[in-house]
């Protein structure tokens, strides 16, 4: 039973920074543009979230620095990919690299060094109660924000005006500017909001999973979250299925080389991205009918007036 | 009073040309700016980033060394692009090549294997590559899968192949426990073009690369294909080329050539197997392709520059202790203004005053 429940727990502290950055990253190409920067925005919020909370002293503060960083780095996306209408795939590319030598940068200073992490909620009673309590009354903040931030979207998306019309910019920017709106100015947004959600992502990660940063510690979540939000056909109901889904292939990876099963640990840590490769091949086969993906995802888009 | 882009009627040439200019350039302007920030003199750390490496014989060797792989793997990747196929898994290929070609080498170590094995060697490593590429192609062009997110996730994999065979199987017996197979036999080695120098016959290979995807691209039906399926799907259609079959065919082209820089690299400047072989060759190819402006001559240029940045880098942290990472940032930044300033290809910015506007119309 104790094992049970701490498997639980991993894997919902493994799935928490991969559910945030695909909320994130879902809205983003909801509105019609694919920001493959995800890697990059998220281990740059890692870098900055530990630096806030390491100078600071607060998780809260650090968390922060983590969601303004990713904020600014898609600030870079949104300036080339809308403004100046390059192409997309090339500037998430770019998004990356420039990530990961940022954070380096950054995170130089604070390799080796230790935070107190995030505190669990504890509720005397409620936490107490075997094998659920501690999933369901004793997380992080982060575990119930992400829970949070995934209806908040799913509510705003189907809910909302304002999400029919940022769906509507994803399917066609063509009519959703014909009819009058600021396509460029919602996709701008909708950028926005997915690196804020990355780099809170990335910031989870040094203030809560473990509490140290190292260079490269988001080790491909941000390219595992792009593969989430396929997995999810762009519904966010079906995120959160997919979120601990590989949360717990990467736990369970983890506990096989714990109990000293005969296969080389190398082979277990690949498993979580051939997982993701075996998913992408498994539902865009059954998809064949025709994509879900929003139609307009991608293109590039010059106002005429 | 607003900035818009307007597309231009055609495309601008003269600013094709220049456009990697003004993109280095305003690298450069940004970079003293971190420099500064960083708290190093500009001039200083620019010198020793762009000049001292040409100053002397050994580094201006080391360059060519290093910008073997990034032209090699970059026509490769060039090739994809421009058929608009985004292999972005070229340092996956790059590692699995290499493993494939050391397990020749690793097999004949001590025995009397004659001059056969180096040229083995690399035909194993350029099919291995090619069939490490094939996996996401396949899944692209049979399933639908996302070949970008395909090829990435291989990475991955066969960085943790490569570290296990290094502390598994394949570990030097005599290595004191480091992840390293035992060094290469010579003739499992790359030769030297210098006696005593670091300059080998894979830089010779890399330019016969070069020549040979200007030839395609220029001169043959294939690479026209690959230029329409990537600049006009639809025209393409129309005129029977078969977008698929080009994905695959790139695919294989640029894993083929990824394995081939891999083996090369292992069996040439490193000597042996191990893992951190690559720092992030397959990544920055990337830039070099983009640089190049996808054209072969346009790479061999880029790739003796972005080289240039790497051995700047490790000088620039010997004498000045700036941090490796500055390189990367570097480079993150010259692919962002590279791209950028491709757009003023198609566009030109345009200042519009939409009050005026109104009131003209409706006087």
């Amino acid at each position: 039973m104790e094992l049970v429940e701490a498997i639980i727990l991993s894997v919902l502290a493994a799935s928490t920074p991969l559910l945030i950055a695909a909320t994130g990253e879902l809205v983003t190409e909801r509105s019609g543009v694919l920001n493959l920067g995800v890697e990059g925005m998220m281990i740059v919020g890692a870098a900055c979230g530990f630096a806030g909370a390491w100078l600071t002293g607060s998780i809260f503060i650090g968390a922060l620095f983590g969601i303004v960083a990713g904020t600014m780095m898609s600030l870079f996306f949104a300036l080339m990919a809308l403004g100046l209408a390059v192409n997309q795939v090339a500037t998430g590319l770019a998004l990356t690299i420039l990530g990961v030598g940022l954070s380096g940068l950054i995170g130089a200073g604070f390799v080796g060094e230790r935070i107190t992490p995030a505190v669990h909620l504890s509720i005397p009673g409620l936490t107490d109660i075997p094998l659920v309590g501690r999933v369901l009354f004793g997380e992080d903040a982060f575990v119930y924000f992400s829970i949070a931030l995934l209806v908040g979207v799913w509510w705003f998306l189907y809910r909302t005006r304002a999400g029919l019309i940022l769906r509507a910019c994803g399917d066609n920017h063509v009519s959703a500017h014909a009819l009058g709106y600021p396509v460029l100015r919602i996709r701008t947004l909708a950028v926005m909001f997915g690196g804020a959600c990355a780099g809170l992502a990335g910031a989870y990660l040094p203030l809560a999973y473990t509490p140290f940063f190292i260079p490269g510690m988001t080790a491909g979540r941000g390219w595992i979250a792009l593969a989430l939000v396929v997995f999810s056909s762009w519904r966010p109901g079906r995120l959160v299925v997919g979120a601990y889904l590989f949360g717990a292939v990467t736990i369970l990876q983890l506990h096989a080389q714990g109990w000293g099963v005969g296969i080389p640990s190398q082979f277990m840590s690949a498993l979580p991205y051939l997982a993701t490769i075996v998913v992408l091949v498994l539902l865009s086969r059954a998809r064949s009918g025709g994509s879900t993906a929003p139609a307009a995802l991608g293109t590039v888009f010059v106002p005429d007036r | 009073m607003q900035l818009v882009l307007e597309k231009r009627a055609e495309r601008s040439g003269t600013i094709a040309l220049v456009s990697p200019l003004i993109a280095i350039g305003l690298t450069i302007a940004t970079m003293v700016i971190l420099f500064a920030i960083l708290g190093k003199n500009p001039l200083l750390a620019l010198h020793a980033y762009f000049i001292a490496p040409l100053t002397d014989g050994y580094s201006l060797q080391e360059i060519a060394v290093k910008a073997t792989p990034l032209v090699m793997i970059a026509i490769g990747l060039s090739l994809c692009y421009l058929a608009n196929a985004w292999n972005i898994g070229a340092e996956g290929q790059f590692l699995i090549g290499a493993v494939a070609g050391s397990w020749i080498a690793v097999r004949t170590q001590g025995t009397d294997a004659g001059a056969w094995v180096l040229p083995v060697m690399l035909v194993l490593a350029a099919a291995a590559g090619a069939l490490y590429a094939l996996i996401p192609a396949i899944c692209k062009v049979k399933f639908g899968a996302s070949e970008i997110l395909t090829s990435l996730m291989l990475v991955y994999v066969a960085d943790l192949f490569l570290d296990y065979l290094v502390r598994g199987p394949w570990r030097d017996p005599h290595g004191f426990n480091f992840p390293t197979t035992a060094e290469f036999d010579p003739v499992a080695t790359v030769p030297l073009l210098i006696e005593g120098g670091r300059l080998h016959f894979g830089s010779i290979l890399a330019l016969l690369v070069v020549a040979a995807a200007a030839i395609l691209l220029g001169r043959t039906i294939k690479g026209f294909e690959i230029r329409v399926v990537g600049a006009a799907p639809r025209a393409a259609r129309f005129g029977g080329f078969k977008a698929d079959r080009l994905i695959i065919l790139t695919f294989a082209v640029s894993g083929a050539l990824a394995g081939l820089a891999g083996i090369i690299e292992v069996a040439g400047p490193v000597g042996h197997l191990q893992p951190g072989i690559s720092p992030g060759y397959g990544f920055t190819a990337i830039i070099v392709a983009f640089l190049g402006r996808l054209n072969p001559l346009g790479i061999l240029i880029a790739g003796l520059f972005l080289a240039l940045t790497f051995i700047g880098g490790e000088q620039a942290q010997i004498t000045m202790k700036i941090p490796l990472d500055v390189t990367k940032v570097f480079q993150g930044i010259l692919l962002f203004y590279v791209l950028a300033c491709d757009s003023l290809i198609l566009y030109r910015f345009k200042l519009v005053f939409p009050n005026r506007q109104v009131t003209s119309g409706a006087g």
